[in-house]
């Protein structure tokens, strides 16, 4: 089993590419839980056609210590299985703290176990590392390869280069690698050639050039996945492109960060000098 | 057997060489700073001592965390405010009557002080916050006892975690209409060592409790107590002395204390504070806001009670008061000065070493020297640079990040209560006098030239000093006493006092000479080393040898 965790600033479609990706690859037959980690709880919405459903944190506040894996994992398109990890609602508690706690319960209920037969887990992580409960996944283990989703603005790679930084420092005890940077793009200028010089100065690659389109929209509107909604649309095809791009991914390393100064640099070179 | 090695003099710069040399060059330049070599009074310029300043990380301190100096030792004492820990349950747990605060439930029989509340913070209340359970808690607690007050005291999940206590303690305290609910963000890891902890204490209870009771108390001398914390009894037999002289203690901050006291407070005349550093905040706002005078006192010791005793009495300048003081140290002292010259042909000379506290390290001092006891060695867990070298330093402290971390309460003059008890002649003639209001001059200038002074004195360092000047006696906490007892030296805890006490006051201090007499000449420690250490029954060689 491959584990996946998905990081990027917030806002930047994380979660809207993880499922639609995770569809493509449940599309080639491939048997996938998604396990999202955002307290918000909206990490699987889209495989689930739009049902809110019980988090983890939740079932367990309500049902105490006795919670069975079906308590807290509902099937969704293609067979895929999804988890919320849920957390308290904003400004109070811990929410990284829920997230340990989370997909500890998950591993003591066996839904990692080889009889579940999976062949992905996906972690989709809200915003950045912000602090220890976040970078949870990329700990001891519990996702062994990350892929950043990111665009041609300033912040997103800013916030990129910061997560590289979280996934260095535990790569050297947990074995996490950084398996490429997914573009989700915001036509920007010459987004793919500056995403494709962050990653080789990140030591990693472009694993996929997503680009923009009101499909993804529609479909979100109709709670689907776009692959789901409509499989014809050109952008379906991009999205079972990113799905074998991962699939087929042998590309994993320990990330390089810039320092500051270098990253803007980056972006001068490769945008605003030209406007 | 084995006190023949006895290093009778010492090089104090040699000792302080010795326990520095272990250190890495950073580290040893940072201790090398707290461990003082003690000049003559007189002395032009006094050297400076560091203190108040964070332990290095890696040194086994001696120190306290901030909740353990709030909870444990301002508000743990008070009898009749039902205290609730706010965190998971080893913080209450183990604040559990571990200072042995003694208390008398008096007639209405309200004693709080052997129940541990805690909200029992679970993984569930850490993520989703506690707040809700907390007032739980405290709906529970005042459904069970009815208490005039209730204290929640904030551990370190609960700052992390961001749970406004104080929010919920307002909250509460207008629910339940007729309980005074306030509470304390006094998370282990603020400040550092308990003393910051003590400064949180002192700015709520000034802000929530005292003044409230508007009636004046009966009584004629009228002081507080400031800085006594009754372990093992000690504010018993103060009571009793201040009662049998006629002087009336309306609040003592706060061992065995009232949340009636508190309330009080601002009816005294007189403030004494014994422990300078964990009150002395209290002390200055009573002042500031109710014009009550404070005197730095010391109820350790029979000659320093008669002197305590006497400077009350030259306050208030009342003749009748000062013959009845003179009257009661009369009946008093034949008693402790029998004991104390039996004890002091097995005593003198005798040697001690006192780690403790921010005041008790000076107070002990005078109890040794009537023993007729050398200390040679001494100094403070939390103590900061005015208690050893007096009050005088105090505009020239270092205000770091981590002071500026505690809340500094403004108080000003009230302008319905504040009330100056002498006027500016009479504070001017007792000071011509040689009366001293407001002042303290530390440890350093009660020890003797060349003894060595040492802040947050650590595990390693306490080794290395019994090691180097075996004391007859070694004082300190519990964290200290095993590894001191395993050295072959007898050890008393000065923060719970063991299991024995009171040593305060006239009576207390017969309890301490006897007490000592007892450990510093049992023989039991020089039998410490374990039958192999002398008679290894295997011995074996390396194979090369």
């Amino acid at each position: 089993m491959r584990k996946v965790a998905i990081y990027g600033k917030g806002g930047i479609g994380k979660s809207t590419t993880t499922q639609n990706t995770v569809a493509g690859l449940a599309e080639m037959g491939r048997k996938i839980m998604v396990v999202g980690c955002d307290p918000k709880a909206d990490s699987t919405r889209l495989l689930l056609g739009g049902l809110a459903q019980k988090s983890v944190l939740d079932t367990l506040r309500e049902e105490g210590e006795d919670v069975e894996l079906d308590d807290i994992r509902k099937p969704g398109f293609g067979g895929t299985w999804c988890v919320e990890s849920g957390g308290p609602e904003p400004g109070v508690g811990c929410a990284g703290r829920g997230i340990i706690t989370s997909i500890n319960m998950l591993e003591s209920l066996g839904a990692y176990e080889e009889s579940e037969g999976l062949d992905y887990a996906f972690y989709d992580v809200l915003g950045d590392v912000v602090c220890g409960g976040f970078a949870m996944p990329i700990r001891d283990g519990k996702a062994e390869e990350i892929y950043i989703v990111c665009s041609g603005e300033m912040m997103a790679m800013y916030a990129a280069n910061n997560i590289c930084k979280g996934i260095m420092k535990y790569a050297e005890s947990g074995g996490v690698r950084l398996g490429g940077l997914i573009c989700n793009s915001r036509n920007t200028d010459r987004e793919a050639d500056l995403i494709t010089e962050l990653a080789s100065k990140l030591g990693t690659q472009m694993i996929y050039f997503v680009p923009r389109d009101n499909d993804v929209q529609r479909a979100e509107i109709n709670r689907k996945t776009v692959i789901e909604w409509d499989g014809a649309v050109p952008q379906a095809n991009e999205y079972r492109g990113l799905a074998r791009a991962i699939d087929e991914n042998k590309m994993f390393t320990v990330p390089t960060p810039l320092e500051i100064e270098e990253l803007e640099q980056l972006l001068l070179d490769y945008g605003i000098m030209e406007a | 057997m084995a006190k023949t090695s006895k290093a009778v003099r010492f090089d104090p710069a040699d000792i302080k060489e010795e326990l520095l040399k272990k250190y890495p060059p950073k580290v040893a330049r940072k201790r090398a700073k707290q461990i003082m070599i003690n000049e003559a009074q007189e002395s032009e310029t006094p050297p400076e001592i560091v203190a108040n300043v964070r332990t290095i990380p890696g040194i086994i301190t001696m120190r306290g965390c901030t909740y353990a100096g709030c909870k444990g030792v301002i508000m743990g004492p008070t009898r009749d405010i039902v205290n609730i820990t706010h965190g998971p349950i080893g913080c209450g747990f183990y604040s559990w009557l571990t200072r042995r605060n003694q208390t008398d439930a008096g007639e209405t029989g309200e004693n709080y002080m052997t129940y541990c509340l805690s909200t029992d913070m679970q993984d569930q209340d850490i993520i989703f916050g506690g707040e809700k359970k907390l007032a739980a808690a405290i709906q529970e607690a005042y459904d069970l006892f009815h208490p005039k007050g209730i204290c929640i005291f904030a551990t370190c999940p609960v700052g992390l975690i961001g749970d406004d206590i104080h929010a919920v303690a307002r909250k509460m305290k207008e629910k339940l209409g007729d309980c005074n609910v306030f509470a304390f963000s006094c998370e282990g890891y603020k400040g550092v060592s308990q003393s910051a902890g003590h400064h949180i204490a002192n700015n709520q209870v000034f802000t929530h409790l005292v003044g409230e009771n508007q009636t004046p108390p009966e009584g004629e001398y009228k002081i507080n107590l400031l800085g006594e914390y009754n372990i093992g009894g000690d504010g018993f037999e103060i009571d009793r002395v201040l009662r049998k002289c006629g002087i009336t203690n309306i609040a003592t901050f706060s061992g065995n204390s009232t949340y009636a006291q508190f309330a009080s407070a601002q009816h005294a005349d007189l403030s004494a504070v014994m422990c300078h550093r964990s009150i002395n905040y209290v002390a200055d706002m009573l002042e500031t806001k109710y014009g009550i005078p404070w005197i730095k006192v010391n109820f350790i010791g029979a000659e320093a009670t008669a002197k305590s005793l006497r400077k009350i009495g030259q306050y208030f300048g009342d003749k009748a008061l000062m013959d009845r003081i003179e009257a009661v140290i009369a009946e008093e002292m034949p008693e402790v000065e029998a004991v104390a010259a039996d004890v002091r042909s097995r005593t003198e000379g005798k040697t001690a070493m006192l780690f403790v506290g921010g005041s008790r390290a000076h107070h002990y001092n005078e109890l040794f020297q009537e023993m007729g006891m050398k200390t040679l060695s001494a100094g403070y867990e939390f103590g900061h640079r005015d208690d050893y070298e007096g009050r005088e330093v105090i505009p020239h402290l270092t205000v770091d990040a981590d002071s500026r971390n505690i809340e500094e309460i403004e108080v000003e003059a009230d302008e319905k209560l504040y009330r100056a008890r002498k006027t500016p002649e009479e504070i001017k003639a007792l000071e011509d006098a040689g009366y001293k209001f407001k002042h303290y001059d530390g440890l350093n200038s009660d020890m003797d030239k060349g003894s060595i002074i040492i802040d947050d004195l650590n595990q390693y360092e306490a080794e290395k000093l019994v090691e180097l000047l075996k004391p007859d006696i070694f004082c300190a906490g519990i964290k200290e006493k095993y590894s001191i007892q395993k050295l072959g030296v007898p050890m008393k805890q000065l923060h719970s006092y063991d299991s024995g006490g009171p040593y305060a006051g006239f009576k207390g201090a017969i309890n301490f000479y006897k007490e000592i007499d007892r450990l510093v000449n049992s023989k039991v420690w020089s039998y410490m080393k374990a039958p192999w250490q002398e008679n290894p029954e295997l011995t074996a060689t390396f194979v090369w040898e």
